[in-house]
């Protein structure tokens, strides 16, 4: 700050202004809130107005255990950068896995709940409402948490030919505020189709 | 910004292969260079637009006309709608936020430059997929080609079955990819103005044109969603055979109008809300006084962007909601009116007793504010349910609309251009043919659209491809486009005082309106890096405190 030319130079002791990732990822998961919620108010409002089965309470079976696998995530995403800000790079290294097992595990899930809909009961995306609303909020949120898994595998590439270290822990708290927001998301999705809806 | 202070480099030439330049231009990531490619891209879609209203004015001009047909009429009037919304209005705003944003706040670039160029190619690219559905629309049934359900897209108008072809779906995905584009461009401009301004430039110390967009911003993260996410729906309906829409399958066409409203109505503030920014940093400047209530000012405009995201259902009287519905939006779209009305009265405030010059920005200014006030009283006439029931889906509503949009936003742009052109060019934009420009596009915008009211109370419906003769909409509709056309000659005159002025026009310097943001302290244009030494503010006002050392507002702080 040396030469200014404002009349007042001892005008600022000290500045200090927000991280610019901290505040772009709040603003990307305030509007994906705002998508979610038109998918969820379309799944609620057509709750039950199907014309043909099959309904949620015939075909859906709460998913537990691939639930447990994607919230447990978020501790170990969250552990990850708290190790890397700390520089044990090592053990960032086998949490950020850890988290890409777990993603993928719910991802499984997913998959395998779809495949049990469309083969077993023959529930499509063009069956009734019920199908076009779970396959579209459901797929949403799946999709988010394969982009979530694109970063994070991306984010371990570049550790493992060690290229992450303390200087990107700054970013790896920006990716694990993503995969939060992706676990909170769950949570209402979770409420919604499998407590509510059925 | 690794460092305050940066060393300026001499002896850089100018005189570069055109390629070169262009090459520049199209891979830019600078802030200025995008917020003119924004402005430019708004300005050829302005153009395609007007022809579009031109010829719609034109086929309404006498009863019985048949200069297009009716479906050219309906791809007209949708394709009208959209490209002044989505393709001339958010860019144009966008573009100005990006312009100034940075320079106003002591930055040297916006938070993100690599995305700011991203949502700019996305949002114009958007366009461009919007106006190739004239030649791919067709698609392979041979049916259709540029949309043709109005702007709205309302269900089952939308559907497979009355959209056949790919008009829709170009529609669709042009909304969806600048929708995209616009998200960025938000988080962007919030990003930017929370963590890039300069030492001492608190929070409560920015210009109100930066507080303004970055409430527009956060609109925006709240208004454009809904859309893209409808947009999706639409899509998983046209493609995978989805019943989002359905009717026949139990879907509701009464929740698509929901969720383009929710969308729709904060639409609007995210494109005015731009605009009081501009009038907030015009009108002190040339009333010679600082901005009367700056703190109300900005509570007004937050408050104003938290009530409009719950007024949406007004556009939606006439479908039968219940009596508390119609209740509930029509208190909320009144309640609107308060703070906009406080706006009003602190503009008015800040002329009160000041030198006032009558410059070109100035005109333009307070045009704004007159037709922007007549706008917001029909806007409370049908904010009441029972009025709008009489009223809704008539030529009143056009004139409404059109008066926030033409009257109001603008003409504040306007305002804008002969404000700003100064910075962005280095040379002052005409005053002769300002002058011209205001007094025609003023006569043409009132023959126009004051007009445009008494057809709709006489019953003339929107949209509506001809009409009998006898039911006395003859001669107004005459009037109507006699009204067009003059605002388009203001227009061809607007153009022609942009380009000649480039080039002949007297050179500005960096502050020739003697004003005190700082965009005003850098040389015009300003270099890429904008400023070679990062300033330090210490008051709202941090140019005035540099002219007047012995009576800085900073004191009164």
């Amino acid at each position: 700050m040396s030469a200014t030319t404002a009349p007042f130079p001892n005008a600022t002791e000290s500045w200090s202004l927000p991280s610019r990732g901290k505040v772009a990822m709040a603003g990307l998961i305030i509007a994906e809130s705002a998508i979610f919620t038109i998918f969820v108010v379309a799944y609620l409002f057509y709750l039950g107005k199907s014309v043909t089965g099959p309904t949620p309470a015939e075909v859906l079976e709460t998913p537990i255990f691939y639930t447990i696998c994607l919230l447990s995530s978020s501790l170990t995403v969250h552990l990850a950068a708290k190790c890397l800000a700390r520089g044990i790079t090592f053990a960032f290294l086998g949490l950020c896995l850890l988290t890409i097992a777990l993603g993928g595990l719910f991802l499984y899930g997913t998959a395998q709940e779809w495949h049990r809909l469309i083969y077993e009961h023959g529930l499509t995306v063009s069956t009734n409402l019920f199908g076009t609303t779970y396959y579209s909020l459901v797929g949403l949120h799946a999709f988010h948490v394969t982009a979530g898994l694109v970063m994070l595998v991306i984010v371990a590439a570049f550790g493992l030919i060690g290229r992450v270290g303390v200087k990107q822990s700054g970013d790896i708290e920006v990716l694990s505020m993503y995969w939060h927001f992706v676990d909170a998301v769950w949570v209402v999705v979770f409420t919604v189709v499998y407590v509510l809806g059925r | 910004m690794s460092s305050n202070v940066i060393t300026v480099p001499v002896g850089q030439t100018d005189a570069r292969p055109w390629v070169d330049e262009l090459h520049q231009w199209l891979t830019t990531v600078d802030h200025k260079r995008l917020g003119i490619l924004y402005i430019l891209s708004s300005l050829l879609f302005l153009a395609v637009g007007g022809v579009e209203a031109l010829i719609i004015r034109i086929q309404l001009m006498h009863s019985h006309n048949n200069f297009v047909s009716p479906e050219v009429f309906n791809r007209m009037f949708t394709m009208h709608g959209t490209t002044m919304i989505f393709f001339v209005a958010m860019p144009v705003l966008f573009g100005f936020a990006n312009y100034l944003v940075p320079l106003m706040i002591g930055a040297r670039d916006m938070a993100f430059p690599r995305l700011n160029a991203f949502s700019f190619w996305l949002s114009f690219l958007g366009g461009l997929l919007l106006y190739f559905s004239f030649l791919g629309g067709s698609g392979l049934y041979g049916a259709g080609s540029a949309p043709d359900v109005g702007w709205w897209s309302y269900a089952p108008l939308g559907a497979r079955a009355f959209s056949p072809g790919h008009s829709s779906d170009y529609w669709t995905l042009a909304l969806l990819v600048s929708g995209f584009g616009s998200i960025g461009t938000a988080i962007n401009i919030i990003a930017t103005i929370l963590c890039l301004r300069c030492p001492g430039m608190k929070i409560s110390r920015m210009p109100l044109l930066v507080w303004m967009n970055l409430v527009m911003a956060g609109m925006v993260l709240l208004a454009i969603t809904p859309l893209s996410a409808a947009q999706i729906m639409l899509l998983i309906d046209r493609y995978l055979g989805g019943h989002f829409f359905d009717t026949q399958a139990g879907g509701s066409a009464v929740l698509w109008m929901h969720f383009f409203w929710i969308f729709g109505h904060p639409e609007v503030y995210v494109l005015i809300i731009p605009c009081f920014a501009f009038m907030s940093e015009i009108i002190p400047v040339f009333s010679r006084k600082p901005i009367f209530g700056y703190p109300v000012m900005v509570a007004a405009t937050v408050c104003i962007a938290f009530v409009s995201m719950s007024v949406w259902a007004h556009h939606m009287f006439t479908i039968g909601m219940n009596s508390y519905a119609n209740s509930f939006f029509t208190l909320t779209t009144m309640a609107v009116g308060v703070p906009t009305g406080i706006k009003i009265f602190n503009w008015i405030g800040t002329m009160w007793g000041g030198r006032i010059q009558f410059k070109i920005p100035m005109l333009f200014s307070i045009g704004f504010l007159f037709q922007f006030l007549i706008a917001g009283l029909t806007g409370i006439m049908m904010a009441c349910s029972p009025f709008d029931w009489q009223l809704s889906l008539s030529y009143f509503v056009v004139a409404h609309f059109h008066y926030v949009i033409v009257g109001g936003i603008l003409f504040a742009l306007f305002a804008a251009f002969y404000y700003w052109y100064p910075k962005m060019t280095g040379r002052m934009l005409s005053e002769r043919l300002g002058k011209w420009h205001f007094w025609l596009f003023l006569i043409g915008f009132h023959l126009t659209f004051d007009v445009m009211h008494i057809p709709g109370i006489l019953g003339m419906p929107r949209r509506i491809y001809t009409y009998e003769p006898g039911r006395g909409w003859d001669t107004l509709n005459l009037i109507i486009t006699i009204g067009a056309f003059i605002q388009a000659i203001a227009i061809l005159v607007f153009v022609a005082n942009l380009i000649v002025s480039y080039f002949k026009g007297v050179r500005a310097g960096s502050d020739p309106w003697d004003a005190w943001t700082l965009e005003w302290s850098t040389s015009s244009p300003p270099p890429a890096y904008n400023f070679a030494t990062v300033p330090t503010v210490a008051s709202r006002r941090p140019l005035w405190d540099e002219k007047h050392l012995e009576d800085p507002d900073s004191q009164y702080e």
